[in-house]
């Protein structure tokens, strides 16, 4: 929202420190995004006439200019902007003029050829933020005289404002002004209205079909108007904030809805001699708006209809064509009424079409503010229209759905003080609200704070907590570090995801973050079922469509990405959530990890899971025989705890590889960090270590491949008994020897007693078992 | 007769040990001199001879004299033996540490450790700062119901703010699942109004995650991203409380040259609402994040008396944080998982 700071100085004294009425608007929460200084005048631009238009054949983008620019020579001059016409009066920046951005305009030709200067749009000379083309001055402008004069450009600062929008009373300069003088502890001033002829009543039949979508419709008549230009400040104003001068009537139009964030419309009185009617669209109903487009509407749009029912406009956001100010019109009807936010936002978002008016009306306009509109609209037309005469009976259909124009809402002091911590009796509050137009009553435990109709943003007890807090200032209500009676910690789920974390980095992984959103078909390329995944209603693009079940597609992608860019040692982890589908409302959705580590085989798979099953201490069955889908079916293993599937790990699926375009083999380590990190870990009972020597004996078996070496190291442990303190697998062999079909492990079993050395006899013992345990499983010592 | 025996037996000792002091001194290596050690040690030897014959000797004088003689050499002996070694593994340890160097400096690698990705060593340090001050950590789904994201906070069915979020909704996958009901959360605030309902107050949590708007990435957005979300619900807890904690959080994490400061805002889920800024020591602001007292309708929608407790709530962008300290120039570089970007941040 652009705020004039000339404009506000109508309505109170702020003074000229610009900066510090930055700072103020900002306090209040109207945050400064942009500060502009325009209109600063500077010398050596005159007003020129464009004589004629030339084409260079060599030069595409720019156009030959010759201008007369007072003194009966023909100049010639390059220019870059095609808005021009011949007899158009256009600014010329002479030669030798010092530009506000500190460039000297010279004599610098294109193509050999001189420009003698510059053309200049409105952003150049620093009179609007138009830089779309030349600025066109009006005829009236004198040839060579400067061009600030003629255009009587004042300098002024633009703040740009970043209103929320709970507050469309500050989409208007006079509610800028009215929280600024609050703060600034200056009086607003009330606008004297200039004296305009009253007219004889007329009425124009109204009638609202639509109570509820418009609780107040208004409209006008005013004669005697005459169409022309606004005078040189209005359209000076309407640039420096942002819009185009049109006529004095629409630039009137404008002028109230900047000031009074009051949307109106002004129609050609005559188009409109019926009346008017406000009803609901029929669906499919056709409109062509202002803008020369057609629409098709649908029964939740609200439609201005003529007194036959032809429509003028859509309630609230854009008017049509046939009933336009024209350049003969001499009275207008102008409308002022209130509109449903919802059902203006809900017809603009789905036309597409945001307007100034639009933008205010669904934030919420003042239902009451038609009457000073109304005013204002007459006071400002009569300084073009002298003979301007405003009639008497005013249209105005008010429905059961119009807010009062005050408002009760009770506000406990207590309240205050709970929330912000200050202490404000009555008197108090009224001191803080009473500059803002609230009407604060008397009472100790509640008082009634009457809210004006401009406010639609207060309506319950916090929201006048929040205006006390706005206007006390936030910086005024300290600073007060509280003490949390908490214990401050992280859940041994989150310690447990920290340790994940640092184990699988101490593993060396990368952690990376790819995306959660596939492509169809992505899971499927990795083996998965992707008939349980969810899908976007409204992705971004199809790519990301489908959201992950799993986080495999994701780093395989970032493997093959790494790989094309000639990366070596890939290896990359993940921690994230994954979303099937569940049977509820919600996905069964998780927290999974997955490491993958690149040109690495299973038995890389196999020691990840050793090393990070080790660190969080958490078993698995590890099932060799059901291959986990998108695994080497030779090569993985299912984690499982009964039906519950914990995770996987082992290569990639070959297959799927290729299909990714990863290169070598990968190997993963999957798991379900859910239920995983949510197992309560009780400390480890210490054991005492023994004081008497241990014995060692190594054993060989050959065994067929159809026997797992996890179940032969079981059944060694178990044969072992609690004299085994330690078994382990140091050899496995194929090859000569070794008949096809089997391989040799070899164990070396390190028996040791807690309370005695260990004979020949028990060693022997134990030594048998261990022999025996893994004979019945088909192993044969060697 | 008796005189002559006694200066021979005596000097049979001193001829005995002038021979092992010599054949030790002669030792060249540690091997040698225990070869010597072991012939010392023989029952044969020299000495010990002498010493075998000791009890055949009659005069207590003479007795005494090559006791003492043979004494004397054995402590001689020993003496030179352990000095002896001594020198000699020096000298062989000093030899083979000569013949053993090596240029480590040809062995040194590129570090095998992985690395955490920026946005969780931001996200850690943050939990961290707040842990300290007291904080637990809360987290909740990232697939939400439109009553937790939206709904509960104060922004019911139509809400004009609600198009603000760029909300991406879940296609319904069963006839129960209504369109436009379920959905990627867009912000980390419904895990408040789960806190709020399982926790009791006192409530001192944060909650971190991952969000997600449908917006186009850009240098600075990215459709998935990531917060911090802070709430506090007590009794007695003011607006003096927030600032308090905003400001005592800005010392803690960014330094304590930075100071905070709170601007009036708009949120529907808050009220007072405000933006938060923070002041670099060079009297630069930096816009962080929005906070503000918990609206009553909150408070409700979460199971709490807005009459006996009030609260705070404040949160943030953690991915601007991560891509400020670490200097990133385009945001959607910290998610191509290339790990040449990866692989910096040890």
């Amino acid at each position: 929202m652009k705020i004039l700071h000339s404009w506000l100085k109508e309505f109170a004294d702020f003074g000229d420190d610009v900066e510090a009425i930055g700072d103020h608007l900002t306090a209040l929460g109207l945050a400064v995004e942009g500060m502009d200084r325009v209109g600063a005048t500077f010398p050596g631009v005159v007003v020129a006439e464009v004589l004629r238009l030339e084409r260079h054949p060599d030069a595409a983008k720019v156009t030959r200019v010759y201008v007369d620019a007072g003194d009966g020579t023909e100049r010639h001059v390059w220019c870059g902007a095609t808005n021009m016409k011949v007899g158009d009066k256009v600014p010329l920046a002479t030669l030798g003029t010092t530009m506000p951005d500190g460039r000297e305009i010279a004599r610098r030709g294109i193509l050999g050829i001189d420009s003698e200067g510059m053309l200049c749009s409105a952003i150049e000379l620093g009179l609007g933020s138009d830089s779309s083309g030349l600025l066109i001055l009006p005829e009236s402008a004198t040839l060579g005289r400067d061009v600030f004069d003629q255009l009587g450009a004042t300098p002024d600062v633009v703040f740009d404002l970043d209103v929320t929008r709970n507050r469309p009373d500050c989409f208007g300069h006079l509610g800028v002004a009215r929280e600024l003088a609050s703060r600034m502890k200056v009086s607003l001033r009330e606008r004297a209205s200039a004296t305009v002829a009253r007219g004889a009543a007329r009425s124009l039949p109204v009638e609202v079909h639509s109570p509820h979508a418009c609780p107040r419709f208004t409209v006008t008549v005013m004669s005697g108007v005459v169409v022309g230009d606004s005078p040189d400040w209005i359209a000076q104003r309407l640039t420096h904030a942002g819009m185009r001068p049109i006529n004095n009537v629409v630039d009137v139009s404008n002028l109230v809805n900047l000031e009074l964030n009051q949307p109106n419309h002004a129609y050609d009185a005559a188009s409109v001699a019926s009346g008017f009617v406000v009803r609901t669209a029929r669906d499919g109903e056709r409109f062509v708006t202002l803008d020369g487009v057609e629409r098709e509407l649908v029964s939740d749009d609200l439609l201005i209809c003529d007194g036959n029912d032809v429509p003028v406009g859509i309630a609230g956001i854009m008017g049509g064509q046939a009933s336009e100010v024209r350049s003969d019109t001499t009275e207008i009807a102008v409308e002022i009424a209130h509109f449903d936010p919802a059902t203006v936002a809900r017809s603009a978002s789905r036309l597409g079409l945001r307007t100034e008016a639009s933008l205010r009306f669904e934030r919420g306009v003042d239902p009451h503010g038609a009457e000073k509109a109304v005013r204002r609209f007459a006071d400002l037309l009569s300084l073009t229209c002298p003979d301007l005469v405003v009639h008497d009976a005013m249209s105005d259909v008010r429905s059961a759905d119009l807010v009062g124009e005050s408002t009760p809402v009770a506000l406990r002091p207590s309240q205050v003080r709970r929330v912000l911590g200050v202490t404000l009796d009555s008197k108090g509050l009224r001191n803080v609200l009473a500059p803002l137009g609230f009407v604060v009553g008397e009472g100790t435990d509640s008082v009634v704070v009457g809210v004006p109709s401009w406010r639609p943003d207060c309506v319950s007890e916090i929201d006048l907590v929040e205006e006390v807090a706005r206007h006390v200032g936030y910086d005024n209500l300290g600073k007060i570090v509280p003490t949390s009676p908490v214990h401050g910690r992280l859940s041994p789920i989150q310690q447990r995801r920290r340790l994940v974390r640092q184990v699988v980095r101490g593993l060396g992984a990368h952690e990376a973050m790819p995306n959660p959103f596939l492509a169809p078909g992505d899971l499927a390329a990795v083996g998965l079922d992707e008939s349980n995944a969810l899908l976007l209603a409204n992705p971004l693009v199809a790519e990301e469509s489908v959201l992950r079940t799993s986080l495999r597609p994701g780093l395989l992608k970032a493997i093959a990405y790494n790989q094309s860019h000639r990366a070596d040692h890939i290896s990359v982890f993940e921690v994230g959530h994954v979303y099937p589908q569940g049977t509820e409302q919600l996905p069964d959705e998780y927290e999974a990890l997955c490491i993958m580590i690149a040109d690495a085989d299973a038995r890389v798979a196999a020691d990840l899971w050793s090393q990070v099953s080790d660190a969080l201490g958490v078993g698995a069955q590890l099932v060799t025989n059901e291959a986990p889908a998108g695994f080497h079916a030779t090569r993985s293993v299912s984690l499982r705890r009964g039906k519950v599937v914990l995770g996987a790990f082992g290569e990639i699926d070959p297959a799927v590889l290729h299909r990714v375009g990863v290169v070598g083999r990968v190997a993963c380590l999957e798991l379900n960090l859910s239920i995983v990190l949510a197992e309560d870990v009780k400390p480890h009972a210490a054991k005492a270590v023994s004081k008497f020597p241990s014995t060692d004996f190594d054993l060989a078996f050959v065994v067929p491949d159809d026997v797992v070496a996890s179940q032969v190291l079981r059944a060694l442990r178990q044969a072992g008994g609690k004299l085994a303190v330690d078994v382990r697998s140091f050899d496995v062999y194929r090859g000569k020897g070794v008949p096809d079909g089997s391989r040799s492990l070899a164990y070396r079993v390190r028996l040791q007693a807690p309370d005695k050395t260990l004979t020949d006899e028990v060693v022997a013992g134990v030594r048998q078992s261990c022999i025996d345990a893994v004979a019945k499983l088909g192993g044969t010592l060697r | 007769m008796a005189g002559p025996r006694t200066p021979s037996l005596v000097a049979d000792v001193h001829s005995a040990r002038d021979a092992a002091l010599k054949a030790i001194a002669d030792s060249s290596d540690t091997a040698g001199l225990r070869k010597v050690a072991a012939e010392l040690a023989n029952k044969k030897s020299p000495l010990n001879a002498v010493r075998a014959q000791l009890g055949k000797v009659a005069d207590a004088e003479e007795k005494k004299a090559v006791g003492r003689a043979l004494s004397e050499a054995s402590q001689a002996i020993e003496e030179a033996l352990a000095t002896a070694q001594a020198a000699l593994e020096a000298a062989e340890f000093a030899a083979q540490v000569a013949n053993e160097k090596m240029d480590l400096t040809e062995y040194l690698t590129e570090s095998r450790r992985g690395t955490a990705h920026i946005v969780t060593q931001a996200m850690e340090h943050l939990e961290d700062v707040f842990v300290g001050l007291g904080f637990q950590v809360a987290e909740g789904p990232e697939v939400e119901t439109d009553f937790y994201n939206f709904e509960a906070l104060n922004m019911p069915a139509s809400h004009p703010a609600r198009s603000e979020f760029d909300t991406m909704f879940i296609e319904p996958h069963s006839p129960n699942h209504q369109p436009n009901t379920v959905l990627l959360r867009t912000h980390t605030s419904p895990v408040q109004i789960r806190v709020m309902q399982s926790w009791k107050p006192p409530i001192y949590a944060i909650m971190p995650g991952r969000v997600f708007r449908r917006d186009t990435p850009d240098a600075t957005h990215m459709p998935v991203f990531h917060q911090i979300e802070g709430l506090v619900v007590d009794k007695g807890i003011t607006f003096a409380h927030l600032a308090g904690i905003i400001e005592a959080f800005t010392k803690a994490f960014f330094g304590s040259d930075f100071t905070s400061r709170l601007r009036p805002s708009f949120f529907p889920f808050t009220e007072p609402s405000a933006e938060f800024d923070i002041r670099r020591a060079n009297g630069s602001w930096i816009e962080l994040g929005g906070c503000g007292m918990v609206h009553p309708n909150v408070l409700r929608a979460g199971g709490i008396d807005p009459e006996e407790y009030t609260g705070f709530a404040f949160g943030f962008g953690i991915d601007r944080m991560a891509k400020e300290r670490h200097a990133v120039d385009d945001i959607r570089e910290m998610y191509t998982n290339d790990l040449r970007f990866l692989r910096q941040f040890t």
